[in-house]
């Protein structure tokens, strides 16, 4: 059987997986699940947290920039976990004690006004599109592999497949299904990473495997690849290369993006009691950290095998790169797509493939630049098992694993997007005699809106998808993670303060990214170039975040000094969300 | 229960996730960024320790700290009785 049938049968079967999986617990879940008060268990509501989580970012391109910046991307790793030590400490039993469906809704109840609400509605409605965005480059970057077209069509694809998802939408709710997602996932995750680990270092366990000696030789993995590296005229895998004021604001802003990303609070709205919102975060980080601790030795070996391929034999010897009639077959595939293109400047019909610290030494050779003109660092996770040659059916089962991944979050924020519009603008404030009717009709219409504007957004990314997913978690971060925390940690903050501290951070991060990412990410419009000369502070687009949350806090905390004090009953509020005695039931999710 | 229990318990609290939060800055910024070179100069098997910590040490620190932070939690409802049962 070729590939492309197999795929298809593959990513079939995990669909029909699912949708049996949501019907069937749809029939149990009157009598079993939603009894009220019962809840979710929280290894599994952390197992659920983990497939609502992990998305195209973590699945398909962040092992791609792991592979590709080596010690710098560590930034992602410890940001989209430590976060979730924010989450368990500073916001999730608050919030499950508080009770509320949404995070608009307790902030609107916590500053007792419907303006902090509809703010808290637009911050939301930014940070999830802009996520939303980041996925549906992952979307079509996988789609346009496996139906072995352009980049553009394989994302338009993408986007219908999406669209039905979403509107199907109730079965993304169905926490088993999630469970299963979470399963598919981590299962084509590490399947490669463990063929791909023994091939290497003989070691199975890829989180070893990555700190063990090659196969056959006394030269551990990572000093191979830091030695190959510079040899091709690369820096260093393991050192660091950009500056440490970016990695520091960017870990921090991925961190405290997470614990402020409205989809992942709610979750923590369906367990049972407040304890087990606590130990809750603690299982889905357990869930998340089994692929983010795999993910370094996926990045660290694809590369060294991505090398190994093309500089098959000594450098600047006649016969030592990869001659271009005999690549592999997944070099044609991916260059079908546009993701990856060469071009053989010295006419010897071999590839090369270095760096600039080769250049001087490389016009000796003959060599006239870099050969590899582009490979884009959302390929390599879909491409790592061809690379390493391992067998059809793992090829497969990554592409099922990285459709689900991006599908079910996509879908998540597309749901929450719609009933943002439909449920807390339109109906809660603005139409309060909405039918029910209308207001499905108005959220699917809204959905639709949503794909449209991020599929076309998506198809000139303003980055790659972890990166574009990146800039999300700058916004949340820098809008509805501060008013939450203050909104539990300080009785004083009130209204005017919490609505100022989220319009200047979303505000702030808005135009710093725009200023140099273009108005709504459109790259024509953007006012300076984005590089690191023009920055302020040398602080990076993706970095902002942090910087955003921290003028929040400050024009909170001066704000709401100058003006009065919130009401006795939101002291009295406070006070009781600190303590877990007396909490309602499980919210249905 | 009194407001000055009430007091102690958040007090408490506090104190707990202020310790929980120096450990998960150490781990992270401080190892695994701050003072990466330094510890790159120790080995941990194949790994240089600075880029062990940013690449794997610290993601298993978060997760342990996260079920301490819970369990001394349970502990505090207990104490000051204002768990759920």
């Amino acid at each position: 059987m070729d590939l492309k049938t197999l795929s298809f049968l593959v990513v079939g079967a995990t669909f029909a997986l699912y949708i049996y999986i949501a019907i069937r617990s749809r029939a149990v879940s009157t009598k079993e699940f939603y009894v009220a008060g019962t809840g979710v268990h929280p290894v599994l509501n952390g197992m659920a947290t983990g497939a609502d989580w992990m998305s195209a970012a973590s699945f398909i391109s962040m092992a791609g920039l792991i592979a590709f910046n080596g010690y710098d991307a560590s930034v992602y790793l410890m940001g989209w976990t430590g976060g979730y030590c924010l989450l368990a400490m500073l916001l999730a039993p608050y919030l499950r004690k508080h009770g509320k469906f949404t995070v608009p809704a307790f902030i609107g109840d916590r500053y007792y006004s419907n303006t902090a609400r509809l703010v808290a509605v637009f911050c939301l409605i930014v940070a999830s599109l802009t996520y939303v965005i980041g996925q549906m480059k992952g979307i079509g970057v996988a789609f346009s592999r496996f139906l072995e077209v352009d980049f553009a069509t394989g994302l338009v694809a993408g986007m219908v497949i999406v669209f039905i998802y979403a509107v199907l939408g109730g079965m993304k709710g169905v926490t088993n299904t999630q469970i299963a997602q979470y399963c598919v996932l981590i299962f084509a995750y590490t399947v490669p990473a463990i063929f791909i680990s023994l091939q290497l270092t003989g070691n199975p366990i890829p989180q070893l495997g990555l700190g063990s000696d090659m196969l056959g030789s006394t030269t551990s993995l990572l000093d191979k690849l830091d030695g190959t590296l510079l040899d091709l005229g690369f820096k260093e895998y393991t050192i660091q290369k950009g500056s440490t004021i970016n990695m520091v604001l960017l870990t921090l802003s991925l961190m405290i993006g997470t614990a402020g990303l409205p989809h992942v609070i709610t979750r923590f709205f369906t367990v049972p009691r407040v304890r087990d919102a606590r130990s809750s975060a603690g299982w889905a980080l357990v869930f998340i950290a089994l692929l983010y601790t795999t993910a370094p030795a996926v990045g660290a070996m694809a590369r060294l095998n991505l090398v190994s391929t093309i500089q098959t034999g000594e450098i600047g010897a006649a016969d030592g790169n990869l001659q271009y009639e005999e690549r592999p077959s997944w070099f044609k595939k991916w260059e079908a797509t546009g993701l990856l293109q060469f071009e053989d400047k010295n006419n010897d019909g071999r590839i090369q493939y270095y760096g600039p610290g080769l250049d001087e030494q490389a016009e000796s050779f003959g060599w006239e630049g870099n050969e590899m003109v582009k490979v884009d660092r959302d390929i390599m996770v879909l491409a790592n098992p061809e690379i390493a040659n391992l067998p059809n059916w793992v090829i497969a089962l990554v592409a099922a694993g990285g459709i689900a991944a991006a599908l079910s979050t996509a879908a998540g924020l597309l749901l929450a997007i719609s009933s943002a519009i439909s449920h807390d603008v339109l109906k809660s404030t603005f139409m309060p005699n909405l039918t029910d009717k209308a207001e499905l009709k108005a959220g699917r219409i809204a959905m639709a809106g949503a794909i449209l504007v991020s599929g076309y957004l998506g198809l000139n990314p303003p980055g790659f998808a972890a990166q574009v997913v990146a800039l999300a978690f700058g916004l949340a971060a820098s809008s509805l993670f501060p008013a939450l925390m203050m909104g539990i940690f300080s009785k004083r903050m009130n209204k005017a303060g919490a609505v100022a501290g989220m319009l200047t951070g979303i505000g702030s991060t808005l135009l710093y990214i725009f200023w140099f990412k273009g108005f709504l990410f459109i790259q024509s419009t953007a006012i300076m170039a984005d590089t690191a000369d023009n920055w302020l502070f040398g602080i990076s687009t993706g970095s902002f975040g942090a910087v955003g949350a921290l003028l929040n806090f400050i024009v909170a905390f001066i704000v709401s000094n100058m003006t009065e004090a919130p009401p006795r009953e939101i002291r009295v509020m406070v006070e009781n969300l600190r303590v877990p005695m007396g909490a309602g039931d499980a919210v249905d999710h | 229960m009194s407001e000055n229990s009430a007091a102690q318990y958040w007090k408490a609290n506090i104190r707990l996730v202020i310790g929980c939060l120096v450990v998960w800055f150490i781990v992270s910024y401080g190892c695994g960024i701050l003072f990466v070179d330094a510890l790159n100069n120790v080995r941990l098997g194949g790994y240089k320790l600075g880029f062990w910590f940013a690449q794997q040490g610290s993601i298993y620190t978060f997760v342990a700290l996260i079920f301490f932070y819970a369990s001394r939690m349970n502990k505090l409802d207990k104490k000051f009785k204002v768990g759920e049962e």
